[in-house]
């Protein structure tokens, strides 16, 4: 009844007051810069003028060697990076918010604050705390691994080309893990008890009950974790650059496109920024990203069946 | 019987499997924080043991403390982060209120307009963010990362909020309303108050990206005056890379104060997502 009350009012200031600030900051600081830096992409500077040139940058960063050798290399290691992610953190997170889930177990309380403070610790703590374990100079792994005799397994995971991409999504993983834990344990609670109960008296229980019962109605919430991971992922820059600095070493072999983005735009050792190829850099991850999202909202999740309780 | 002992062995089972990464997750916090009270000499010799008698040292905090900065850096963290929280929180509500209470032209337009940001991330407009605290002459300013944090977390916040907001019962605001509350009213003296659970969960995601950020701080504000405690630790790390001392101390002082930001919000966290928007 209010609704129809309203709107016999002539102007509702109220609204325009509760909207104001929120619409006014976000406009101004995201969407603007966002449709700026895309813009951008399409200038490059001449004699210190911004000239027109159309989609030439995106082709320079496709084409030109110069430019393009980075550029995959950077997208490639960003994929295998995303790949590892939905490989070990996403159903490990399940597994573990599955087990929290169990009726009557104990101890969850700390065992569910222990695995989510990776999460909030920096990446500076995280980048350095595992510079200092895999050191092979300062040497907890080497020294644990020879305590029981596994020696020589151990090598410099972080200083060497064909490992050192994978240690760091195994890294990032072991921060991040909370987050799918937290977000499908919350889910798993809001299945109510009747359905859990029913499926009991139907003799389906433990496994099977997870398998058939519980794992259907999680889906939605495993499809929004996957989309988090994948902007997380395609947006990641701190940790590599925490690590393994500006230059992505050994040898570029963990570029993603958030370090190359940051090289690119404000230069490093011999090279000068350059703020229109950085914009194309970025504009590419801009559409990298909304074709993810795109994929997920109109091809995913309009497929998952949401059950009202 | 039969059932009794398999659930003992399947609950021992769950208890392997989460004690076992319980370990794997605190061991690299653990280390740093027992080394950080060690001597130089029991750093390398011993990594792994509790600092006794004997190697119990406290030089790497005398070295951090009399470097000074750090006091600062930690005052401009907390600066940004709670002032950004603040304002994500009161216009993130306020905007939540409007979308969730009235109807009007345009409101689901305006939600997903809101709703954007959620997916597509801030950074990627670093470039042109940059022109502007330039050209608005807030390069180097606290006020600058503020505005950046407030605009990053809005779109999470209303969209959280709002689907909270939803759910309380009608009859509330109207008796507000008959009793001739205004609408500013209703929402400070009766909204906000019952989706307190909500804003805790609000705060908590945040909170730690604000805290913990290295990106904007880099670009927006790497002066020594306004230098964050993440900024701050990164140079810190670079300058005293021999001293392990300093730098595990400077470490374990870093990650104190977001551990309890955490505890302090986590109890309503769990309750907030679970009543919250992402069944």
């Amino acid at each position: 009844m209010s609704a129809s009350e309203k709107t016999k009012r002539p102007v509702r200031w109220h609204i325009a007051v509760f909207l104001a600030p929120a619409v006014l900051v976000y406009t101004a600081i995201m969407i603007l810069p966002l449709f700026g830096t895309l813009q951008l992409s399409l200038f490059r500077e001449v004699d210190q003028q911004q000239v027109f040139v159309g989609f030439d940058n995106f082709r320079i960063l496709f084409g030109d060697p110069r430019w393009s050798d980075s550029f995959w290399n950077a997208l490639f290691n960003n994929t295998w990076f995303f790949i590892i992610h939905m490989l070990v953190q996403n159903p490990l997170g399940i597994l573990f918010a599955a087990l929290l889930s169990s009726p009557k177990l104990r101890f969850s309380v700390f065992y569910r604050t222990a695995i989510f403070v990776p999460t909030i610790l920096s990446f500076v703590i995280v980048g350095f705390a595992w510079k200092l374990i895999l050191s092979p100079l300062w040497g907890i792994a080497p020294d644990m691994l020879s305590a029981v005799g596994l020696k020589s397994l151990f090598a410099p995971w972080l200083g060497k080309t064909e490992y050192a991409l994978t240690t760091l999504s195994l890294i990032s993983v072991w921060q991040f893990i909370g987050i799918p834990m937290m977000l499908i344990y919350a889910a798993l609670l809001s299945i109510p008890d009747e359905v859990l109960e029913a499926a009991e008296c139907d003799g389906i229980t433990g496994m099977s009950q997870f398998w058939k019962i519980k794992l259907p109605l999680i889906l939605p919430s495993i499809g929004i974790i996957s989309i988090l991971t994948f902007v997380g992922n395609f947006n990641a820059f701190d940790l590599i650059y925490t690590t393994q600095g500006a230059l992505a070493g050994p040898n570029y072999a963990t570029d993603i496109l958030g370090t190359f983005l940051y090289r690119t735009f404000f230069g490093f050792q011999l090279q000068v920024g350059d703020p229109n190829m950085g914009s194309t850099i970025a504009s590419v991850m801009f559409l990298i990203i909304l074709a993810g999202v795109s994929i997920y909202l109109f091809g995913i999740q309009t497929r998952l069946r949401r059950y009202q309780f | 019987m039969a059932k009794a002992t398999h659930s003992v062995s399947r609950s021992l089972a769950a208890h392997a499997i989460l004690a076992a990464y319980t370990v794997i997750a605190l061991f690299p916090v653990v280390v740093i924080i027992i080394n950080s009270f060690k001597s130089r000499k029991a750093i390398f010799r011993s990594p792994l043991s509790l600092p006794d008698e004997e190697t119990f040292s406290l030089i790497g905090y005398e070295t951090v403390l009399a470097q000074g900065d750090f006091f600062l850096y930690f005052q401009n963290s907390l600066i940004v982060t709670v002032a950004s929280l603040f304002f994500v929180l009161l216009f993130g509500a306020m905007a939540a209120f409007a979308l969730s209470e009235y109807r009007f032209r345009g409101n689901s337009l305006m939600g997903l307009y809101l709703a954007l940001g959620i997916m597509i991330p801030i950074r990627l407009g670093t470039v042109a963010i940059l022109k502007l605290m330039v050209a608005s002459e807030l390069v180097n300013t606290l006020t600058a990362l503020i505005l950046v944090y407030t605009a990053q977390g809005l779109p999470l916040a209303i969209f959280i909020l709002s689907e909270f907001m939803r759910q309380l019962s009608a009859d509330l605001k109207d008796a507000g309303r008959i009793d001739g509350l205004s609408e500013y009213r209703i929402f400070l003296r009766l909204v906000l108050p019952l989706v307190r659970p909500a804003m805790a969960t609000v705060a908590v995601f945040t909170m730690i990206p604000i805290w913990n950020d290295l990106w904007f701080p880099l670009i927006l504000a790497s002066a020594e005056e306004t230098k964050t405690i993440t900024l701050g630790a990164q140079v810190f790390i670079g300058q005293f890379v021999t001293n392990w001392n300093a730098v595990l101390s400077a470490l374990s002082l870093a990650i104190l104060p977001v551990l309890v930001l955490y505890v302090i919000f986590s109890r309503q966290l769990i309750r907030g997502i679970t009543a919250g928007a992402v069944k």
